[in-house]
């Protein structure tokens, strides 16, 4: 089955993962800008940054077939630096016209601070002034309800924004009946320890159903398993969920979430013709 | 809510990944009493403790419910106290 993986951190992976990737089935990604595990020192260390997410990462990716898109942003992780992070912000307008750049992401709370809500509050108006979707990371673990629940509020009262172009990710069984029901599309991602595992996001979508769910593996630089999509279908295949139901998920929602994107240019893998084999880097 | 798979099949499937789960649990917790056990007002036994109360309970939201005991509890007034009124 094809699929997308719509959050996945592949400037953390290897080459040999987009081929294991190719390999289940994945035919395209979406790299949201995030922490690098140590905070960078400088706009600058940004500007490289976003660099690789709009030009390096999509051709390391397309030697295996694979599209690769990208959101952009200051991570929350980071965000407690107001003045840096406003350097950046400043300087995210000069990418969002690259051709693989799908929106605002992933903007979000760590660890629920007045420095981070403000940083997230500025990328509002980023992707207000600049009409892009926006991608939201959620905190992790006691901080996840908290944090998810200041996020729904902030842009809850920000009329400007539509909804259904903004994607609350790794929510939980906690958190996604909220999200959902304000309007917003959810993303549960797929991690070993601190998140969703296939069995449980397979009883969200039992509960909840399929409609603006989507899954993903967050694969990073952390223990994390970058083919975790595919364990979520043979999870949902084992409890003899349609295919279609399945397809709904990991690949007709995240095409229909993305194509609110200005940026986006997918070509379905079957209607592509023949191209000759990219070179190698 | 979509539909549901019979509770026998679902038992037949996972008894043995529950049966282990459980035995990974009663070892955690063995071998924090072989290494003196934790006072009681210690925060994590208190929502450890609250979790294993709530498992017998025959209500389908147990996984909700337990991510709560592990959650900060949320103010509503937050942005006040951040000085951020929209």
């Amino acid at each position: 089955m094809y699929y997308f993986d719509p959050h996945i951190h592949m400037v953390s992976r290897t080459t040999d993962d987009y081929e294991a990737l190719a390999r289940m089935g994945c035919v395209a990604v979406s790299e949201p800008a995030f922490w690098a595990g140590f905070d960078r020192g400088s706009a600058e260390s940004f500007r490289d940054y976003f660099r690789q997410l709009t030009s390096f990462e999509p051709q390391r990716a397309g030697q295996f077939g694979l599209q690769h898109f990208t959101w952009l942003c200051i991570n929350a992780k980071e965000a407690e630096n107001v003045d840096l992070s406003r350097e950046v912000i400043r300087l995210i307008p000069e990418f969002l016209h690259q051709p693989n750049v799908l929106g605002i992401g992933e903007i979000g709370l760590n660890k629920n601070t007045r420095n981070e809500a403000i940083v997230f509050l500025e990328h509002l108006e980023l992707a207000v002034r600049y009409d892009q979707p926006i991608l939201i990371h959620t905190p992790h673990l006691e901080d996840k309800y908290q944090g998810t629940r200041m996020i729904l509020d902030m842009l809850g009262s920000d009329r400007r924004l539509d909804r259904k172009r903004v994607l609350v990710d790794h929510v939980e069984e906690h958190t996604v009946r909220e999200v959902l029901e304000q309007g917003y599309w959810a993303g549960m991602t797929l991690y070993p320890v601190s998140k969703c595992t296939p069995a449980r996001a397979a009883d969200i979508v039992e509960i909840y159903g399929p409609e603006r769910l989507l899954v993903n593996s967050a694969g990073d630089w952390g223990p994390s398993k970058p083919t975790a999509v595919p364990d979520f279908i043979l999870e949902m295949r084992r409890r003899g969920h349609a295919e279609r139901l399945i397809r709904q998920i990991v690949y007709d929602n995240p095409l229909e979430f993305f194509r609110q994107s200005p940026g986006f240019r997918f070509t379905p893998p079957d209607m592509a013709e023949d191209q000759p084999a990219p070179a190698v880097a | 809510m979509l539909r549901s798979r019979r509770a026998e099949d679902v038992m037949a499937r996972e008894f043995l990944e529950m049966r282990a789960k459980l035995l990974e649990l009663a070892a955690s917790l063995d071998r924090l009493d072989r290494g003196g056990g934790l006072p009681a007002h210690d925060v994590r036994v208190q929502r450890i403790r609250a979790a294993l109360e709530l498992l017998p309970e025959g209500r389908a939201d147990r996984a909700e419910r337990l991510q709560q005991i592990f959650s900060r509890p949320y103010d509503p007034n937050w942005r006040a106290s951040f000085g951020l009124e929209p």
